[in-house]
């Protein structure tokens, strides 16, 4: 009996070390280039593509099949957390283009998960806004092909508010009559913006002193507050129970969709401007036919659809101008222009110090 | 359970019944543990992942209040889903186990079904019920009882009503096996020689079910305390339990070392637990 259990403690000791020194896994420290082969036939490669889900339009594979003649199959992820995750957790995902933020796709880039793009394979790249190479989370746009962009303000119901908000005081020290009925974002560097941005600070800062301060807001703030929510909040608007959050403008636009007394203001103590790009992982094996499609997706017609479809506003100038002015009537924050976007501050990745804001997320939701 | 200092022949049966368990166990749950462990003692990688050198660091780091409030927290709220779990399930398994055969089936039936739906779906049910908009309320409003809302919803106690609904079923099937085994002429008897309804539930029922007691308290406690996605949910962000913890260091801090350690730490509060389990059934089966 005892040598049996000795064996069996042996052997686990054992594979958990090879389970381990496989996490360990080197990876080289900043992105490769890709050189796209242009003999390759890209019919013959198919691709595995993962996006939020509900953020692209639903007959998206079968227009690409027939514009460029790939097979693409599209998997969902919740949030960048959960992309993230799969995509570190081994050398090869089996993805080969991922949705990310731009702060996750700068920290992919430096830990040598994604490829530098060759330019010459995405010519459509020439159809976005020239602000956008200025994008410090990639400048220069090498690694990273923006899909999607915005800010983050708040988002009311004017018919159930009696004021008009104007300022993240208006969220973090709510009036009697709104107690209760505010939510907050959950992501942590949204979760700490508002305050940082009433402070004064910068929304990308590791200053010790600046990181108490907000959370001693934050923690005054969380009484007052119905819920922290990344997800709902907008049906939340919708029914009433809530009348007042912090929302990412495309998110107030499904709220404004089915309740136009839903309003949208960036505070004027300023935002963020974040972006959602489209990476290959340099794990792909596909890497012709991924270049093709982030291509197809540049293509002006092609991304003005997708703006129709999901609300968000595209970073693409010559989509914009092909864009209904009727949307922009109906979602005011669709006829946002760079000029006011680039008011916001780029949202960064801060690398280890990142723990700054799970930790300052934590001691203020289980405070 | 084969017994050992049996003949050689049974002993190697014996072990060859047990492998396909003890393969499970040892994948399963010896290496995961295992890996925690060695995975706590490392440091952060820059991306996820871990790299050296070892250090300690992490365990003094859980020892911070935040995080102790956590755990306290996870603790209680965990138990009053728990003890909620058997205030409802011990009398729905005592009535169960005293129906006919055919009632029994249907009954026990019923109590599984809704596990054939998916759980994130039985969780939004209990958001539709308790929000302050929400069906409850409307009625209560309307038929007069209150002019505000209750605040149900994005509460602590939200949070132990939805787990109890989720894992109430694991409380009920243990205490039913435990009932249904008893032989009914027990109290029979008892009311036969005078005893009342209340005695004859305190020195039969409840002693003879207790095993079933204490695995349904397990089973609601293990993986209410280990949750992370009603607290999101129905506690609205707003309660914190270690779960979240776990899952926030590995997936937005990528401090896979300091979840390692949360995910160890809640494992060891399990071991404790369960062999405090098995020693008090050991001791409630020698007494009776």
């Amino acid at each position: 009996m005892a040598t049996v259990r000795k064996f069996k403690f042996s052997a686990t000791v054992v594979a958990a070390a090879a389970l381990l020194l496989s996490a360990c896994g080197g990876s080289s420290d900043s992105a490769s280039s890709a050189s796209v082969d242009t003999n390759v036939d890209i019919t013959t490669q198919k691709l595995v593509i993962s996006n939020w889900a509900g953020y692209y339009p639903e007959d998206l594979a079968a227009k690409v099949k027939e514009a460029i003649g790939v097979d693409i199959t599209i998997t969902n992820h919740a949030n960048n957390e959960e992309i993230m995750g799969k995509l570190t957790a081994s050398d090869d995902s089996g993805i080969d283009i991922a949705f990310v933020s731009g702060q996750y796709a700068q920290a992919l880039a430096a830990g040598g998960k994604i490829v530098n793009f060759d330019k010459a394979a995405i010519p459509n790249l020439a159809n976005l806004y020239p602000e956008v190479a200025d994008l410090a989370y990639d400048k220069g746009t090498n690694y990273s092909a923006p899909y999607a962009w915005g800010t983050t303000g708040i988002c009311y119901r004017s018919d159930l508010v009696d004021f008009t908000p104007d300022s993240w005081n208006d969220l973090l020290n709510p009036k009697d009559s709104i107690k209760g009925k505010t939510t907050m974002l959950a992501t942590e560097r949204w979760l700490a913006l508002p305050a940082m941005k009433l402070l004064g600070y910068s929304m990308n800062t590791t200053n010790a002193d600046e990181i108490a301060k907000a959370k001693e807001q934050l923690v005054k703030t969380k009484p007052t507050l119905l819920a922290y929510d990344d997800t709902a909040y907008y049906t939340k608007l919708v029914s009433g129970e809530a009348v007042l959050s912090e929302s990412w403008d495309g998110w107030c636009n499904y709220g404004i969709a089915e309740n136009p007394a839903i309003k949208f203001v960036i505070p004027k103590e300023g935002s963020d401007l974040w972006a959602d790009t489209m990476v290959i992982l340099s794990s792909s094996k596909n890497k012709e036919a991924a270049h093709a499609f982030i291509n197809y997706i540049l293509q002006a017609d092609v991304h003005a659809w997708v703006a129709n479809n999901i609300l968000y506003k595209v970073p693409n100038k010559a989509a914009t101008e092909t864009l209904d002015p009727a949307l922009a009537t109906s979602y005011p924050n669709m006829g946002l222009t760079p000029a006011e976007l680039l008011k916001g501050e780029v949202v960064l990745d801060l690398g280890t110090d990142s723990k700054l804001y799970t930790d300052l997320a934590t001691s203020v939701t289980s405070s | 359970m084969v017994k050992s200092g049996g003949s050689k022949t049974s002993r190697h049966l014996g072990w060859a019944w047990a492998s396909p368990g003890l393969i499970f166990l040892t994948l399963f749950a010896a290496i995961p543990v295992l890996s925690m462990l060695f995975m706590s003692v490392l440091t952060a990688g820059r991306f996820g992942g871990v790299t050296t050198p070892i250090n300690f660091d992490n365990f003094s780091r859980a020892t911070d209040p935040i995080f102790v409030k956590v755990i306290i927290n996870s603790l209680l709220i965990a138990s009053a889903t728990a003890i909620l779990s058997l205030l409802i399930g011990f009398p729905t398994a005592l009535f169960i186990s005293r129906l006919s055969r055919k009632w029994q089936v249907i009954l026990i039936v019923a109590i599984i079904l809704p596990y054939w739906t998916n759980f994130l779906v039985r969780t939004y049910a209990w958001l539709v019920l308790l929000n302050n908009e929400g069906i409850i309320n409307k009625f209560l409003r309307n038929i007069g009882l209150i002019d505000k809302p209750i605040e149900m919803l994005y509460t602590p106690a939200a949070v132990i009503v939805g787990m109890t609904y989720l894992y109430l079923p694991l409380m009920i099937l243990p205490i039913y096996a435990a009932l249904e085994k008893v032989d009914k002429n027990l109290t029979e008897a008892a009311f036969d020689l005078g005893s009342s309804a209340w005695k004859s539930l305190r020195t039969i029922s409840i002693p003879l079910a207790m095993p079933g007691i204490l695995i349904g308290f397990i089973f609601v406690f293990v993986p209410s305390l280990g949750n992370f996605v009603v607290p999101e949910l129905l506690g609205g962000g707003k309660t914190v339990m270690i779960g979240n913890l776990v899952r926030d260091q590995f997936l937005k801090a990528r401090d896979w070392p300091f979840g390692a350690t949360f995910a160890l730490i809640l494992a060891l509060i399990l071991v404790v637990l369960i062999s405090i389990q098995s020693y008090v059934s050991k001791r409630v089966n020698v007494n009776a």
